[in-house]
């Protein structure tokens, strides 16, 4: 299915950022993650075939410092497209090389001219945290 | 269907004995299905032939504006029809989260930039915002999305009499796009397997690589773009002002050279298509 062209200018950003970003579409699904985002991911982004959101949040299990798991519904991600608004939360996460990273993630929903959500761009960081107890 | 070009010139209306065989005159191509359904692609100055033409004969019509760019709506206050008391004339053009079409064409139609308010027009004239979905115009099929060029910008597949045109005259595929991918590639949808893509023309190579990010394509993108969408015919349009004739002569060689499979033509001023 061809992408909205606000997904494919979203994407070519992106790619020519340093900072790290996944893009996800309107149902959760890993649309693209550029390189910066491998370091976090643990795998590149040409490694994986498609990488849905429910095999996404099931791999990397996000969990808070307390070692909770993270509830689906407060990833920033999902704030982002349910409220349409930016959302942020800081995170454990099992990459899909298996390491353990804290994650900062800033969502913010893609909303076309005419008012749907098509999708999400999260910005992320990581480094900044203690690790889970 | 009938495709006639009223329009062909891009960004500034550019009239002279370089021009004369492309035109001068900006964007505006008529678009006739066989059971008189009128569709009207663009405003541009080119848009003053068309409606001479339409003058008089009653028909509902239906302006599709890719964007507001004043190469693309300058023509409106001058098409004659819009001056017919009680003709039905439908505007159709890019949503925008901000303005309404018509807050945002009654930027240029209103003084000082006009001397005719939209509501004063004798006309009956209908503003809407394009459809995320198909629909329906007359005889035509009309399909909307959004393309690479700066603002909101739509380009157009209308389907009628069993045939397909596309029309994205501004449009720069190239930003986003290895032009290998079809999901990622902007105007992909609208252009697969048309008869004819009318597309940006605007730049040769060399131009382009000085204007990445102005919202046009060079030539050979233009040509790449068919391929992938297998348009039978490209149909170069939206000409740089200062391409003289001879200019876009070689701009077509070079986009024919760089087809794997189908014709290229520049759209000329009067150039009428039977599909």
């Amino acid at each position: 299915m061809a992408q909205a062209v606000e997904l494919i200018l979203a994407r070519q950003l992106a790619s020519g950022l340093s900072v790290p970003i996944l893009l996800v579409d309107a149902r959760g699904d890993t649309l693209f993650y550029n390189e910066p985002a491998e370091a976090i991911f643990g795998r590149s982004f040409d490694e994986i075939d498609t990488l849905g959101f429910e095999e996404r949040t099931s791999i990397l299990a996000p969990r808070r410092a307390n070692g909770e798991r993270l509830p689906v519904e407060q990833l920033p991600g999902m704030l982002a497209m349910r409220e349409r608004r930016p959302a942020h939360a800081q995170f454990f996460i099992h990459g899909l090389d298996g390491v353990v990273r804290d994650v900062e993630a800033t969502a913010v929903p893609i909303e076309s001219a005419g008012g749907h959500v098509l999708g999400v761009i999260v910005v992320m960081w990581h480094g900044r945290m203690a690790g889970p107890e | 269907m009938r495709i006639t070009i009223w329009g062909s010139r891009g960004s500034l209306a550019a009239p002279g004995p370089d021009t004369i065989r492309y035109g001068g005159n900006t964007a505006c191509v008529q678009v006739d299905a066989f059971d008189g359904s009128v569709a009207i692609l663009d405003a541009g100055t080119g848009m003053r032939h068309a409606g001479l033409r339409l003058a008089g004969d009653g028909r509902p019509i239906h302006v599709l504006l890719t964007h507001l760019h004043m190469d693309h709506i300058q023509g409106l206050g001058f098409f004659r029809p819009l001056f017919e008391p009680g003709r039905e004339v439908h505007v159709w053009g890019p949503p925008s989260t901000t303005r309404n079409l018509r807050a945002r064409l009654t930027r240029y139609l209103s003084p000082p930039l006009f001397p005719v308010r939209l509501r004063d027009l004798p006309s009956k004239v209908e503003l809407h915002d394009v459809e995320p979905e198909p629909w329906s115009v007359g005889a035509f099929r009309v399909t909307a999305a959004g393309v690479i060029h700066p603002g909101p910008t739509v380009g157009y597949r209308l389907e009628a009499d069993g045939a397909a045109l596309a029309y994205l005259p501004d449009h720069e595929p190239r930003l986003g796009s290895d032009l290998l991918d079809p999901a990622w590639t902007s105007g992909f949808e609208l252009a697969r397997d048309v008869n004819v893509l009318l597309h940006d023309g605007q730049f040769g190579d060399e131009e382009y690589a000085r204007r990445v990010g102005w919202g046009h394509s060079s030539v050979t993108h233009a040509a790449r773009l068919a391929d992938l969408s297998q348009a039978r015919e490209l149909l170069l349009i939206h000409h740089d002002p200062d391409h003289a004739d001879a200019v876009v002569d070689e701009l077509v060689a070079v986009a024919a050279a760089e087809r794997r499979s189908g014709t290229v033509r520049a759209a000329s001023e009067g150039l009428a298509l039977q599909l």
